[in-house]
This record gives C-alpha cells, sequence and structure tokens, in this order.
C-alpha cells in the first residue's frame, strides 16, 4: 500500500433519507425499463424514424462513457505519469469508470431494437471495421473487461487471509484463499499492462464516439458537426476526467461524513483549466477553419444551446479553476468542477440531438416519460451501487488515524463475531 | 414497345458510350470494387409522373406491406401530405410545387436510393446493410442488433424501423425488388408504371436516357440527373423541371459522408499502428518516470 492512501471500507449506513429517496427513483426506472421489455420502444419512447436516437444514447450511452473518463486519465496521471500524491483518487475513479460503463451497457441494452443480438460484433464474420460505432462496442467491451480486472487486487486486498466462509460452505475457504493468493501474485506483475491498455481504449473509443457523427455533414447544424469531432470528443473526455472525481469526490466525502480530500482536489484542479483551455482553443480554431463562427450569434436556438454549452461548461470552469483561490475552496471547487461536468452533458446532448436535423422533420423530439425515468434511474442506481461497494471494498481513502482506530475497532469486530463474510 | 425503345436507345449510346467512359473513367471502379456504370439503376422523370400512385400499390402488394384497401391508393389527397417512407410502405409519391407543370404541380416518387457508396451500410457495425454489386443495398435481419445507426446516417432519411415489434422489430426499405431482378424482371413499381415516368437498366444506360431526354426538352428539365454525383453517385437517378430541393430532394455534397468517417477509422486502425504506438509511448513514460520518482524518492530522504 502507498504512503498516500489509507483505503478501507467506509462505515456507513446503507438506508438514510437520500438513499431511500434514490431508490424510490430507480424502481421507478425499473418499472419503464421493464415497460420497454414488454411494450416495446414505439409505447415506451418518442423515437421514430426522423429522430432514431434519444437521450438513451445521448444521455446514457455517450454522456455515460464521457462521465466515466475520470478513470483512465487518473490511471493514466498516477500510474503512467507516476504523480504518485494523487494516488487516493485513483480507487474512487476507478470505481466510477467501472459502474459508469457497467450503466451505460444496461442502458444500451435497452435502446437495442434486437438486444439479443448484443454479441454479434464479438463474431468475426459481422466485424464491420468500417463502422466507428463497430469500434465503440469492441473497445467498450474490452474496457469493461480491463476495469473488471483493475478492480481484483481490491476484491483481493479485501478477502485475502480472510476467507471465512460458514456451515456448508466451509470447505471452500481453503480453495477461495489460494485463488486469492494466485489473483494477488500474477496481477501485481501483470497490472500495468491493463493499465496502460485501459488508457489506449479509452482514447480510441471516447473519439470514436464522436466519429459516429461524422457520417451526417449533411443533418447536423454546423455548429457541432465537424470532421474533427472525434478530436473535439477525445478532449472534451479527457478534460471532464478530473472534474468528475472532483464532483464525486466533494459529494462522497459530504454524504460519508469523511473530511474532503482537499489537498489532492485542490492540486489536481490545476490541470482542469489548462485541459479546457486547448479544449476551448482547438474548439473555435474548428469554428473558424469552418467558416462558422456567424452561426454563434445568430440568438436562434442553435446558438443559444452553443452559447450555454461553452459559457458553462468551459469558460466559467477556466475562469474560475484559474484563480487558485477557487481551487482551495471546497464550494468553489465544486461549483466549478460540477459546471464543466454540465458542461460535456450539454455538449453531449447538443450534438446527438439538439444539432441533429432531420430532413422532413415534422415534430421535435422530446423524451417520453418512460426514457426519462430509465436516465434518472440509471444514474440513481449508479449511486447506490457505489455506496454499496464503497461499504464493502477499501476504495476510499480515509485520514491515517482514523483509518488506523478503525482498522483496529475491525481486528476486534472480527476477533469477536470469527466472520468478515458469510 | 418497351423493348424497342431500349434497344434502339442503346444502340444510340453505343455510339457515344467511349466518350463518355473516357469522361467518367473515375466511376468504372468505385471504393466499394463495384462498377455503378453496370448497376442496375432506375431513372425517375418526375416532369412524366401523373401522380396514379400505381408504383405505391405495386410495392405494396409486392412486399406484402399495409394492409389497405384498393381503393386508398386511388386517394389523390394523399399526394399532399409531405408523406415518408415507412416500415409498411416502401415508397411513396407526394406533389410538390412545379409552376411550369399543367398541373401545377410535381410528383415526386420516395424510395431508397440505393446509393453507390451507402452511409448506412459504412455505419452498420455487423455488416446487416450491404451493397450489393449489382446495385441494391440489402438488410440482413439475422445480423441486425437494432442500433438504429442506419437510420440516423442515412442522408436521405428512408430506412424506417418496426418500432411497434417488441421482439423482433426490423429495419424496412426498399430492396430494389431484389428477388424479381434475379428472376429477370423489373421491380414492380417499374412495371406498373404507365408513363414511363419509371425506366429500368443499368446505371450507365440510366444516365444516357436522362441526358438524352434533357437536350431533346431542354426547357422541360433542370440540365442535371440528381443522383449522378450526389453522395457519391445513387443508383436511382431524378430528372425534375423545377430545382431538386423544391421537389423534395436534399442538397448534397458530392463525396459520401461513408467516406469521411471511413477515412478517420482507418487513420486511426489500419493494421492497428497507431494504438500500438500510443500504448508503447504511454509504457516508455510509464517506466521513465516511474525511475524519476523513486530517484526524487531517494533523494528527499
Amino acid at each position: 500500500m502507498h504512503d498516500h492512501e489509507y483505503p478501507m471500507p467506509i462505515r456507513v449506513p446503507f438506508f438514510t433519507t437520500g438513499t431511500k429517496v434514490l431508490f424510490g427513483i430507480v424502481c421507478l426506472g425499473l418499472l419503464a425499463f421493464a415497460y420497454r421489455f414488454v411494450f416495446g420502444l414505439g409505447a415506451a419512447t418518442n423515437l421514430d424514424n426522423q429522430y432514431p436516437w434519444g437521450i438513451w444514447i445521448a444521455v446514457d450511452v455517450a454522456t455515460g462513457v464521457a462521465l466515466a473518463a475520470g478513470g483512465f486519465t487518473t490511471a493514466a496521471l498516477v500510474e503512467i505519469f507516476h504523480k504518485e500524491k494523487y494516488h487516493a483518487i485513483v480507487r474512487p475513479a476507478l470505481l466510477t469508470a467501472l459502474l459508469g460503463y457497467t450503466f451505460v451497457v444496461i442502458g444500451l441494452f435497452g435502446d437495442l431494437g434486437r438486444y439479443y443480438n448484443v454479441w454479434h460484433p464479438m463474431i468475426p464474420n459481422m466485424w464491420q471495421g468500417n463502422s466507428a460505432l463497430f469500434e465503440v462496442g469492441i473497445c467498450v467491451m474490452i474496457y469493461l473487461t480491463v476495469l473488471y480486472i483493475e478492480f481484483i487486487p481490491i476484491v483481493v486486498e479485501r478477502f485475502k487471509g480472510r476467507v471465512n466462509f460458514r456451515g456448508s460452505l466451509k470447505s471452500l475457504n481453503k480453495i477461495t484463499e489460494f485463488v486469492l493468493s494466485i489473483a494477488d501474485t500474477t496481477l501485481k506483475k501483470v497490472t500495468f499492462l491493463f493499465i496502460i491498455a485501459g488508457v489506449v481504449l479509452s482514447c480510441l473509443h471516447q473519439s470514436s464516439l464522436g466519429t459516429l457523427m461524422v457520417i451526417v455533414p449533411s443533418k447536423m447544424h454546423p455548429l457541432w458537426y465537424s470532421p474533427f469531432l472525434p478530436l473535439l470528443f477525445l478532449l472534451s473526455a479527457i478534460s471532464v476526467g478530473f472534474p468528475m472525481v472532483i464532483f464525486e469526490s466533494i459529494l462522497a466525502s459530504r454524504s460519508f461524513k469523511l473530511p474532503p480530500e482537499k489537498k489532492v482536489l485542490s492540486s489536481i484542479a490545476k490541470y482542469v483549466p489548462v485541459l479546457l483551455t486547448v479544449y476551448f482553443i482547438i474548439r473555435m480554431l474548428d469554428l473558424v477553419y469552418r467558416d462558422a463562427l456567424g452561426f454563434i450569434f445568430t440568438f436562434d436556438s442553435y446558438s443559444i444551446a452553443f452559447l450555454i454549452e461553452m459559457m458553462v461548461g468551459v469558460i466559467f470552469p477556466i475562469v474560475m479553476l484559474f484563480n487558485p483561490r477557487v481551487r482551495r475552496s471546497m464550494l468553489g471547487l465544486f461549483v466549478s468542477a460540477s459546471a464543466a461536468v454540465i458542461g460535456v452533458v450539454i455538449n453531449r446532448i447538443n450534438v446527438y440531438l439538439v444539432a441533429y436535423q432531420p430532413l422532413y422533420s415534422t415534430e421535435s423530439y422530446f423524451p417520453s416519460i418512460f426514457e426519462i425515468a430509465v436516465t434518472i434511474g440509471l444514474f440513481s442506481g449508479l449511486v447506490l451501487a457505489y455506496r454499496v461497494v464503497v461499504r464493502i471494498f477499501p476504495v476510499i481513502s480515509v485520514d491515517k488515524t482514523i483509518y488506523d482506530s478503525e482498522m483496529e475497532k475491525s481486528m476486534h469486530l472480527s476477533k469477536k463475531s470469527g466472520q468478515v463474510t458469510k | 414497345m418497351d423493348k424497342s425503345r431500349r434497344k434502339f436507345l442503346s444502340t444510340a449510346a453505343a455510339a457515344t458510350a467511349t466518350a463518355t467512359m473516357m469522361a467518367t473513367t473515375g466511376h468504372t471502379s468505385d471504393r466499394l470494387g463495384h462498377n455503378p456504370d453496370e448497376m442496375f439503376s432506375v431513372l425517375v422523370d418526375s416532369t412524366a409522373c401523373i401522380g396514379c400512385r400505381k408504383c405505391e400499390y405495386a410495392c405494396n402488394k409486392t412486399h406484402e406491406l399495409a394492409d389497405h384497401p384498393p381503393a386508398y391508393f386511388e386517394d389523390q389527397t394523399q399526394l399532399q401530405l409531405g408523406r415518408r417512407p415507412q416500415h409498411d410502405a416502401f415508397t411513396v409519391v407526394n406533389a410538390y410545387e412545379d409552376k411550369g407543370a399543367k398541373e401545377g404541380e410535381a410528383y415526386v416518387k420516395v424510395q431508397c436510393m440505393h446509393c453507390n457508396d451507402p452511409a448506412c451500410v459504412s455505419a452498420c457495425l455487423v455488416g446487416a446493410l450491404t451493397k450489393e454489386s449489382h446495385g441494391p443495398v440489402m438488410y440482413d435481419t439475422w445480423k441486425c442488433m437494432g442500433c438504429r445507426y442506419c437510420l440516423v446516417a442515412c442522408p436521405f432519411q428512408i430506412p424506417a424501423y418496426e418500432y411497434h415489434d417488441v421482439l423482433t422489430p426490423r429495419v424496412r426499405k426498399c430492396t430494389f425488388c431484389t428477388e424479381r431482378l434475379h428472376e429477370g424482371k423489373k421491380p414492380a413499381c417499374v412495371e406498373i408504371c404507365p408513363n414511363e415516368a419509371l425506366v429500368f437498366g443499368t446505371r450507365k444506360e440510366m444516365l444516357d436516357i436522362a441526358y438524352g431526354r434533357i437536350s431533346a426538352n431542354p426547357q422541360r428539365y433542370q440540365d442535371h440527373v440528381y443522383g449522378e454525383y450526389e453522395i457519391g453517385g445513387t443508383s436511382w437517378l431524378y430528372l425534375a423541371r423545377a430545382d431538386f430541393q423544391t421537389a423534395g430532394l436534399p442538397l448534397l455534397d458530392n463525396q459520401s459522408p461513408a467516406e469521411i468517417t471511413e477515412n478517420i477509422q482507418h487513420g486511426l486502425f489500419k493494421s492497428f499502428l497507431p494504438p500500438l504506438a500510443l500504448y508503447g509511448l504511454l509504457g516508455l513514460i510509464m517506466h521513465t518516470s516511474g525511475q524519476r520518482e523513486k530517484s526524487e524518492e531517494s533523494t528527499d530522504a
């Protein structure tokens, strides 16, 4: 274990008012999800031949993947560039990415008309390498696997030497310990391979999510259509990685009544305005290159959507986070990081939905109540799953003093009850 | 009569064939390795269309689509509704303003254009859509995952989805009557057309006929065959009197959007070199920065 991190399972009750509300939202989402599978896409969604993609693709998939970018940016910063002082945020970011992608896949299942064919891209005779969507599909599948492999050491750390099945399962203790120790020794040697693979795979499919829309030059508003969409998607994913980590870390420490990782978060925030500025410059250069600058100030609905996206998601966080005083204040950090996160949400919705102009459109798309319920349900489900996992596994790092006293307590407890897991 | 006309036209065309071939050498073998000149093609002459909707009827019967009473297909008011092809109607005819026409309007049949370099084929991640070398863009229900990226990608907004189908929704669109083509027949809509608004043959023949009609009657036509170059060329070609956008056909670039995305994809992935290079670079950074970190730690201590 590293000097800078003392990760441990967080002892918080699962049921609070907040989680009960989330649980209710998840149940509604599940009902809407069930409705889609029983009555079909036509009944559950407002999709039609003009708008084949709605918020399940724009938000659940495209935005979900972008917001999970904290996983690979943090891994790159800490494990590849060896900025060890940020070690404490690697595991939370990994967990967010892992759950994020898991929920992306769940959401995608609802959107696919023939969800039972979801395995088709794995079959070589159906590979269609010309398709950007094929690349996204394959990369997401492999990356999700990589994320689960990267999580194994955390599982090992939690249970190694403490496997204690009781009753009829008692005979499994030894073999489980054996498997865990094998996993431990092999993974220690090869984890770095997976970490690099995770970063490469992320760069590939984050950009390919932008390439998806390059195929519709005649159906997209010029403020968003660009052959450079893949580059813009990659850059915006990279720049939203740390804001997402900050956003989530501050929320988590609030919820778990732990002191926020002030030093780490303030320090990592200094990368954000730099990355966002690079993104902003390339975005503007792209508009100049395509002669689309004029569309910014037409003040129609497109120009307003664009201005909100850039003001909230790019310019505001750049201005805020270049200021060291903002970076030192938890409120300042939280507000600016949230703005950057919301900016990417708006950008993905703009690219996939707002900018999309069907040729013979009679009315514009607005998500149905079922689509909204599923989308909100998925995000709530992710938050709940996060809470479940951090209560079981050592993901969140705590102060050394808290860590030591808690470890001592848990030793006593496990001695007394003689059990860690059933 | 039809036969003799075609014979006449093909002999007439033969004289200019060599010259045209020279002028369009870029077209003899396209990006997909097909020869568009030899593909099956249909010329839609909207100035000759009388809006009888018999093509809609024939299509409906051939593909056993929506269960309409025969009277539906004689209902002329349907022409005014700006309809689009649906999962149960692969082709529709719409009326558009055309001041030069007797009725003040032109009738334009809409169906899959069967592009030479189709965006839908390029988009489909499992290869459920394919461009056949003889022209049709075909759909394989079994491979389809139902992602509807083809609907997003189509520059003509043609593919329709069976949203109402809970378990086995399909993408539906004009098939170019492939089965009939294999039997040596014309597409059902062409066969029933009473007014030669629809002409069937190879793409080369259709272009020749199109330009023949334009030069024989220049005041009747725009001097442009829609689909010759649009979006990389289409198997279905259009003639119109008023401009094509008034006739409901979108203004498009000559480059197929499939080419733009595929250039990006191939640039990033061909032979996997760029991803491997990135992998190697990151590995190198990981190694060297790890060393530096170690030495810094030792000096710190």
